[in-house]
This record gives structure tokens, C-alpha cells and sequence, in this order.
């Protein structure tokens, strides 16, 4: 693949309920992607936007967008693929500027999910699985992944104090990012107070501290060929590695429930591509939705061995001066999960520490970084590897 | 005189506390369950078994199917039970759904009502049986063998 660099990036704060439009929304991380790369829209030559559908009215969002934010007459177009809408737009923008059809693009992912009501928004996410065979027995997200955290836990012993801990790690970084939903600490006591909402069963043996909040929120990636880059950015990130797959949609057509077979394969064609591996990862960003997503993207990733991923946590590898500083961002725990901005947001903590102005979470002298962003219930995966 | 309607198979429509497909070419699903069977299909072709039912083999690219009963006891491969439920589903909860091993194929569902998640482990052996829900409608659950 020809060089490709990402040389600017932004992402609204992400919140509850956003008091605006999606257009509105998706110009707050326009608005700080393109004023970090230095350009004005009429430099980029085609945009991408991601979102899963249905959460608001708009059919088409492409255009709307591509008006609001002065792209026309480019041509732009949508992307989708649930969960991991905007790593898929990354990697649809690599593939265009590689290609030579264009030399900057603009990946704009977002998500109103605030349009319509937790329950309606369950029964969505639910309707991103089988809706022939899946969804009539009353399916949603946290059940899915929690029939994975019970296989995880059956095979290799993890506990729910491990679960537990992830959620804390993430609470001592999303306490320090101002673009986060939830801001307050969260301890391991909490999860066995049976007073404090943290502990209440969501679908077994998920608890709510173990699931990440509905958010509304944009995200913007500004990609671009080697030559525009080294001509209007000083600190370009090179995408040195993509990796993509996808799994049977039926649970019923899945063999192993102890971790996600896209993100295996994703990572092994993204360490391929970079020539790196596991090792060589100096910052992670994971699809941390719910706590036992991180667990299995450290063994999905070879973070550790299958199995041994409770260990990373238990002594705090993952922290931010560990061994491979995972979610030092809060993750999507912290943050909240706009869907279709959650992979821009997750590349911009990337770049953000790989040029070192990551601020108080900047983590020591990183040159390799990896993002594993998840469509549905390992439907969709997705791993970037970036590097300077 | 206009032509009479053609009447439109939707059978399907019946499946699920909720259903969110009414036409399908495996409509007869259904009609099975009425029968008090679940069943699944099987490519004549080249003998590839699936369940969830298709009409169609991606194998061999045929479409010539015969249908199979869902029968003796397979292995509980994981389940949850949900505290909260999606739109539609809230009179339900709390409820239990899982994943049967049946070695050939496995089986996406519900536990029967009435059965404990302290009942449950993973490896028990389970089968499935026809459900009627109390709205009407059809689906399958697991009971412990």
C-alpha cells in the first residue's frame, strides 16, 4: 500500500444528550480535526461518514453533512459497520488515498443515540444481530457479550473481580479526559454493594459497572498521501497496519466464546501488514464496551496468552506506565458509546500520544500504537496499527 | 372485475415475543412448530445442515432443501439472564437466553421459563422444545434433559 498518513483529528465532547442537530454534531469534531491539520474544507477532496442507522431520522447523512461542512462538490459518501463505522471509514480512506483517487479525505463518524429511549436504543443494538432468528427471543448487546464473558470465565477462570478491575482502571483515566461521559471514580467495592447501582445485573454475570453508557458525539479523521503530508504537517502518524474481518452473525454459527475470532484475525493481518507484533505495541486503544471486551482483546491482540489476560490487569499492566498501557483514555467505559464516532475517537487518543500531546495521560515516548475497534457482537472488527 | 389478491405467505410473522420478519422462504419453520417440531434444513445437494433454517446453500449454491427435526439433547454452551429487556420484551424479564451444542449444528434460544439460573451450567445437556407465548405467539425453549 502506498504511504498514507492521518495528519489531523477531532471529536466532539462526548455526552448524555447533545442539544443540536447531527449536523451540528458532526461539525464539533470537524471543527477540531481541521483546525489541527491547518486546512480549510475546500483542501479535502472526498469525505467518508460513518454511523450505525436508525438512531435518528436522517436517511443519507453524506450529504447533509457534505453541505454543512462546506465539502461540496466532493463526493462523499456513507459507511457502516455498527460499532466500528468510522475504524471501517479509516480504512475505506487509506484505500482511496493509496489508490491515488485522492489525496486528503475526511472521515467523519457520529451518533445521536439521545433521539430515542434506552430501551428503544437495546432493542436496536439488538436488531445490529440476527433479526430473523436472534432478536425474536429478545436479544440485546450486554446479553450477547455477557454469554462471551461467561465462556471467558468457564474456560480460563476470570472472575468478576477481574471485570471489576478493568472498570476501575478505566475510571482512573476517564476522571482525567474532559470529553468523557462519566467522570467519576469508580472502586471494586462497589461492584459487591448491592446498594450501589454499579452492582445491579444487567444480563448475567454482567453487571451495569461493567457496561459502557449510550452517548451522543463526533468524531473526525483527517487522512492524506505521504506528499500532502510532509507539504502541510509537521508531525505526521503513518498508518502502518489495517487488519479487517468479519464472523457469522448467529451465535449458532460460532465455535469459541472466549474470545472474538474478527479481532484474532484482524490483528494478525494488521501485525502482518506493519511488519510488528504484539510486543512492539507502546499504546492501545480497545473496544472496551463492556468490561470483558477489553479482557479478550488482550489475548485477541496478544497482549497475553489466551487465558492469561486477567493477569495484565491483576498487576496492572495495562495502567498507563505498564508494560502496554491500554484505554488510558477512560475507553468507551468512561467516554460513553456514540457508535459511529467511538473508532475516530479511539484514533485520536492514538495519534494524540504517538505525537506526544496526550497531556496528563501522555504515556513515555510511544512510536507504535494499535487501535481494536468492534462492530456488534464481534460482527465487524477492525485493528489499526499507527506509528511516527 | 380487478384480479383477486394474491394472498402473501407470511407465516413467519408468528415467531418470537416479537417478530421482526414476516416473509421468508423457510416459512414452513413455522408451520412445524405449530406441529410441535423444531426443525432445521439440510442441503440435498452436498448434505451441509443448518439451523437457523436457510432456503438457500452458500456451499454449493443450491437451493434444494429438506427439512430435519431438532432431536435428542445438546450441550449448554454458555447463557445470560437479562435484568432489563429490550422494547417489546420488558414483560418477559427477567429471562434466560442460550446456546445448545448439538455437534452437527447449535441452537440460539431461550431456557424455559421456570428453570432457576442456579439450574444451569454450562455442559448440561438440554433439549428443545416448542414454546406457545402467551400472546400468541411461537418460539422454541431448552429444558434440562
Amino acid at each position: 500500500m502506498n504511504k498514507v498518513a492521518i495528519i489531523g483529528v477531532g471529536q466532539s465532547t462526548f455526552v448524555r444528550s447533545y442539544p443540536g442537530s447531527i449536523r451540528e454534531l458532526a461539525f464539533e469534531g470537524f471543527k477540531e480535526a481541521m483546525n489541527d491539520a491547518g486546512l480549510s474544507a475546500d483542501q479535502i477532496d472526498a469525505s467518508v461518514v460513518c454511523s450505525a442507522p436508525e438512531y435518528d431520522k436522517q436517511r443519507s447523512p453524506a450529504g447533509v453533512f457534505a453541505e454543512y461542512l462546506g465539502l461540496n462538490p466532493g463526493p462523499t459518501f456513507y459507511v457502516e459497520t455498527l460499532c466500528s463505522s468510522s475504524s471501517t471509514g479509516l480504512r475505506l480512506a487509506c484505500s482511496l488515498v493509496a489508490a491515488g483517487l485522492h489525496d486528503t479525505v475526511a472521515v467523519i463518524g457520529f451518533q445521536k443515540m439521545s433521539e430515542i429511549s434506552s430501551a428503544e436504543s437495546q432493542e436496536r443494538m439488538g436488531r445490529g444481530a440476527d433479526i430473523q432468528w436472534e432478536s425474536p427471543f429478545g436479544t440485546m448487546m450486554p446479553a450477547y457479550y455477557a454469554m462471551y464473558a461467561r465462556g471467558h470465565m468457564e474456560t480460563y477462570g476470570t472472575t468478576l473481580e477481574d471485570l471489576a478491575a478493568i472498570r476501575v482502571k478505566a475510571s482512573t483515566y476517564g476522571q482525567l479526559n474532559d470529553r468523557a461521559v462519566y467522570r467519576k471514580a469508580v472502586t471494586a467495592d462497589m461492584f459487591t454493594d448491592p446498594e450501589n447501582m454499579m452492582s445491579n445485573p444487567v444480563a448475567s454475570p454482567l453487571r451495569v459497572g461493567d457496561c459502557c453508557a449510550n452517548a451522543d458525539g463526533s468524531s473526525c479523521i483527517i487522512v492524506a498521501s505521504a506528499e500532502k503530508a510532509k507539504a502541510v504537517c509537521d508531525k505526521p502518524v503513518w498508518v502502518l497496519g489495517l487488519g479487517a474481518a468479519s464472523a457469522p452473525v448467529n451465535l449458532a454459527g460460532r465455535d469459541v466464546f472466549s474470545g472474538l475470532d474478527v479481532a484474532r484475525r484482524a490483528a494478525a493481518q494488521a501485525y502482518e501488514m506493519a511488519g510488528v507484533g504484539p510486543k512492539d505495541i507502546d499504546v492501545a486503544e480497545v473496544h472496551d464496551c463492556f468490561t470483558i471486551a477489553e479482557m479478550m482483546a488482550y489475548e485477541d491482540l496478544g497482549f497475553a496468552e489466551r487465558g492469561q489476560g486477567k493477569e495484565l490487569i491483576r498487576s496492572k499492566a495495562t495502567y498507563q506506565d505498564g508494560e502496554i498501557p491500554v484505554n488510558i483514555d477512560g475507553g468507551l467505559l468512561s467516554k460513553g458509546h456514540p457508535i459511529g464516532a467511538t473508532g475516530g475517537s479511539q484514533i485520536r487518543t492514538i495519534v494524540l500520544q504517538l505525537r506526544g500531546e496526550a497531556g496528563q495521560i501522555q504515556v513515555k515516548n510511544p512510536r507504535i500504537g494499535l487501535v481494536h475497534n468492534i462492530g456488534g457482537v464481534g460482527l465487524y472488527g477492525n485493528v489499526t496499527i499507527l506509528g511516527i | 372485475m380487478g384480479k383477486a389478491k394474491k394472498k402473501i405467505d407470511d407465516r413467519f410473522k408468528k415467531f418470537g415475543t416479537v417478530g421482526f420478519t414476516a416473509t421468508t422462504k423457510v416459512n414452513d419453520f413455522v408451520t412445524h412448530l405449530e406441529e410441535g417440531k423444531v426443525t432445521g434444513t439440510r442441503c440435498k445437494h452436498c448434505g451441509k445442515t443448518y439451523f437457523p433454517p436457510r432456503a438457500d446453500c452458500c456451499l454449493c449454491l443450491n437451493s434444494d432443501i429438506e427439512w430435519f427435526p431438532v432431536e435428542g439433547s445438546g450441550k449448554l454452551v454458555t447463557f445470560s439472564r437479562l435484568s432489563f429487556g429490550p422494547a417489546g420484551f420488558k414483560q418477559d424479564v427477567p429471562y434466560t437466553i442460550a446456546l445448545l451444542d448439538y455437534g452437527d449444528y447449535k441452537v440460539f434460544g431461550r431456557i424455559a421459563d421456570g428453570i432457576e439460573e442456579e439450574e444451569l451450567a454450562v455442559g448440561m445437556e438440554m433439549t428443545t422444545r416448542v414454546n406457545h407465548l402467551p400472546n400468541g405467539q411461537l418460539n422454541y425453549v431448552f429444558e434440562k434433559a
